[in-house]
C-alpha cells in the first residue's frame, strides 16, 4: 500500500496506508482527518478537499484538469503552483511517500 | 446499557452527527442504527461512478472501521427498529432482532425511499429504482446485458442512469410525465437546454408521458406499453420519480409532521424536545433566512443540518443557516446549482447552451437568489460564494459571460 502524508494546518503530520485507486481526498476522510471537508464526496464539485502537493512530487502527480483548474480558481485559500483537489489525485504504488498540505480553509 | 445518543438512520446524515458529536467534544456513548448491512456509504456515486465501475462498494464508505472503533461509535447494522418509547429523560428502542437500546437523546435521519410506480407489472424482474446500494448492485448485475433501458423520470436520478447507458451504447429512452424535465429543480430553460442534450447524445425523450403498463414474459419486463398503444422494448426500467421521507419511527413517537416529513425547527429540533432529526426525512426552515419550510434531498443538507442537531445534542444551539447547493453529473455534462430558486420572478442567461457551458442566474425584485450551472464551474463556485455571503450580481453585467462573474459580486 503506497503511503501519503497530510501536513495539517496546525503543522502537525500524519501518515496514512491508502488503498491502490482511493483518492488522497478518499484516504484522508476515512480515516478521520479533519481539514479536508470533500462536501461533494469526490465529484469535483465543491473545491472543500484543497492541497499543495509538495514540490518533490509535483511533477509526478501532475496539473489539474480544465474542470478542475476552474474550481481551484474559486477555492477558499489561495491558490499555488502545486494546488490541486485531493479528491482528483488517484493513490498507486509509485505514489508512495507522497506529501500533500491541507490548504487552510475550505469553505 | 446506559444512556448516550441513539442515531436512528445509517446514511450520510447519521454519520455526520456521530462524527460531529465527537468533533464537539461528546463524550458519552454514541450508537447508531441502520437497517442495510453496512456501515455508512455514499449514495450519489452509486448512480454514476459505480455504474460505470469507477467506483466500488469499499470505495463509497464514508469512513473505516477504525474511525468507528477509535472514536467509540457502535454501529448496529441490519438491524431495524420495531419499537421506541420517549419519556421526560429518555428512551428506549427494540430492535427487529430483539437488541433493547436505552439512550438520553435521539436522533432521527432515516432518509427516504424511492416513490413507487403502481402500475400493473411493476413487480416483473427489471423494473428498478434507486437508492440503496442493493438497488444499484440490482441494476449492475443486469447492465452489461441490457440493450435497452427505459428510464422513468426526468429528474436528477434518471438523467444520471440514462447518461451512463447512452455511453454505454444502450438504447436509452427517457419517459417523463411533466411537460419538462427537472421541473422541480430548475427553470424552463435548463429544462430545454437538459432535453436537447440528452437527444444530441442519443437519448429518446418522450414529455407528457402516459404510461399504461409494464409488459414481460411471466418473470422478466420486456417492455413498457403507452396509453397510446404504443410499446417501448426494455430489459431494464429504472423508476426515478422521487422519493417519500422515512416516518416510521417518526410515527412511533407521534411526532409532528409536515407534508410527509418529519417536522423541525432551525435548531434540527422535533416536536418533541429530546428527539432531533437531518436529512432527506425532515421539513425545516428554509435555511436562507426567507419564510417557509422547504425539504432539502441533498448531500448538502445532510451534512450542514446534522451539524446543527449535533450542536443541539451538545447543547451549543445554534440556528442552521446554509445556502442549499446540489449537482447533477450525466455524462459530460456537469449541473451545478446553489440557491434556492423558489419564488424568482427574473432569469439571466449567460453564456451559450449550445455550447455546452452556460449558467442561468435567478433573481428576485433584483437580488440573486440562485444560480444552474452547466459546464461553468467558475460561475458556480462565484455565486455560491457570493450568495453564501449574503451579496448579489447585477442582472445586467451579469449577461455578459465575457466578464468573470466573481468581479461582478456587489452587496
Amino acid at each position: 500500500m503506497p503511503q501519503v502524508t497530510y501536513i495539517l494546518p496546525d503543522g502537525s503530520e500524519k501518515t496514512l496506508d491508502a488503498r491502490d485507486g482511493d483518492s488522497v481526498m478518499e484516504t484522508a476522510v476515512k480515516n478521520g482527518i479533519k481539514g479536508i471537508v470533500a462536501e461533494c464526496g469526490g465529484a469535483c464539485s465543491c473545491a472543500t478537499c484543497h492541497v499543495y502537493v509538495d514540490e518533490a512530487y509535483a511533477d509526478m502527480v501532475g496539473g489539474p484538469s480544465d474542470l478542475e483548474d476552474d474550481m481551484l480558481d474559486g477555492a477558499a485559500s489561495d491558490r499555488r503552483p502545486t494546488s490541486r483537489l485531493s479528491c482528483q489525485i488517484k493513490m498507486r504504488a509509485d505514489f508512495d511517500g507522497l506529501r500533500v498540505e491541507i490548504a487552510p480553509k475550505q469553505v | 446499557m446506559s444512556g448516550g445518543i441513539l442515531i436512528i438512520g445509517a446514511g450520510q446524515s447519521g454519520m455526520q452527527i456521530a462524527d460531529s458529536l465527537r468533533e464537539d467534544g461528546y463524550q458519552g456513548v454514541i450508537t447508531m442504527v441502520g437497517d442495510e448491512s453496512i456501515a455508512p456509504y455514499q449514495r450519489p456515486p452509486l448512480s454514476k461512478a459505480y455504474l460505470y465501475g469507477e467506483a466500488d462498494e469499499e470505495s463509497l464508505q464514508f469512513r473505516n472501521e477504525k474511525f468507528y472503533a477509535d472514536n467509540q461509535i457502535d454501529l448496529i447494522l441490519g438491524d431495524a427498529i420495531v419499537d421506541v418509547t420517549v419519556s421526560e429523560n429518555g428512551g428506549s428502542a427494540t430492535t427487529a432482532s430483539g437488541r433493547v437500546l436505552n439512550f438520553d437523546r435521539l436522533a432521527l435521519t432515516p432518509g427516504s425511499v424511492p416513490r413507487k410506480l403502481d402500475l400493473p407489472g411493476a413487480d416483473l424482474d427489471g423494473v428498478l429504482y434507486m437508492r440503496s446500494i442493493a438497488d444499484a448492485r440490482a441494476l449492475k448485475s443486469r447492465w452489461d446485458s441490457a440493450k435497452n433501458v427505459v428510464v422513468i423520470g426526468g429528474g436528477f436520478i434518471g438523467l444520471e442512469v440514462a447518461a451512463v447507458a447512452g455511453k454505454a451504447g444502450k438504447n436509452v429512452t427517457v419517459l417523463e410525465g411533466a411537460d419538462r424535465m427537472m421541473a422541480r429543480a430548475v427553470c424552463p430553460t435548463t429544462s430545454e437546454y437538459f432535453k436537447n442534450a440528452h437527444e444530441r447524445r442519443g437519448a429518446q425523450i418522450v414529455l407528457n408521458a402516459r404510461i399504461d403498463h409494464f409488459e414481460g414474459d411471466g418473470t422478466r419486463v420486456t417492455g413498457v406499453a403507452m396509453q397510446d398503444g404504443s410499446v417501448l422494448p426494455a430489459d431494464i426500467v429504472m423508476v426515478g420519480i422521487g422519493v417519500l421521507a422515512r416516518t416510521e419511527v417518526a410515527n412511533l413517537l407521534g411526532l409532528e409532521l409536515a407534508n410527509g416529513a418529519i417536522l423541525v425547527n432551525e435548531y434540527a429540533e422535533t416536536s418533541n424536545p429530546l428527539v432531533v432529526a437531518a436529512g432527506d426525512a425532515v421539513m425545516l426552515p428554509n435555511p436562507t433566512g426567507v419564510e417557509g419550510l422547504v425539504r432539502l434531498e441533498s448531500v448538502q443538507n445532510a451534512v450542514d443540518q446534522a451539524k446543527a442537531a449535533a450542536k443541539t445534542l451538545v447543547g451549543t444551539r445554534e440556528p442552521y443557516r446554509a445556502l442549499p447547493w446540489f449537482w447533477s453529473d450525466q455524462a459530460d455534462l456537469k449541473l451545478q446549482i446553489a440557491g434556492l430558486s423558489t419564488g424568482y420572478d427574473q432569469t439571466v442567461l449567460r453564456g451559450n447552451p449550445d455550447e455546452d457551458a452556460f449558467s442561468v442566474l435567478y433573481y428576485k425584485n433584483g437580488r440573486l437568489l440562485a444560480i444552474d450551472c452547466v459546464n461553468q464551474v467558475s460561475d458556480f463556485m462565484a455565486a455560491r460564494r457570493c450568495l453564501t455571503n449574503g451579496q448579489t450580481i447585477d442582472p445586467i453585467a451579469a449577461a455578459d459571460a465575457s466578464v468573470a462573474l466573481k468581479t461582478l459580486v456587489t452587496d
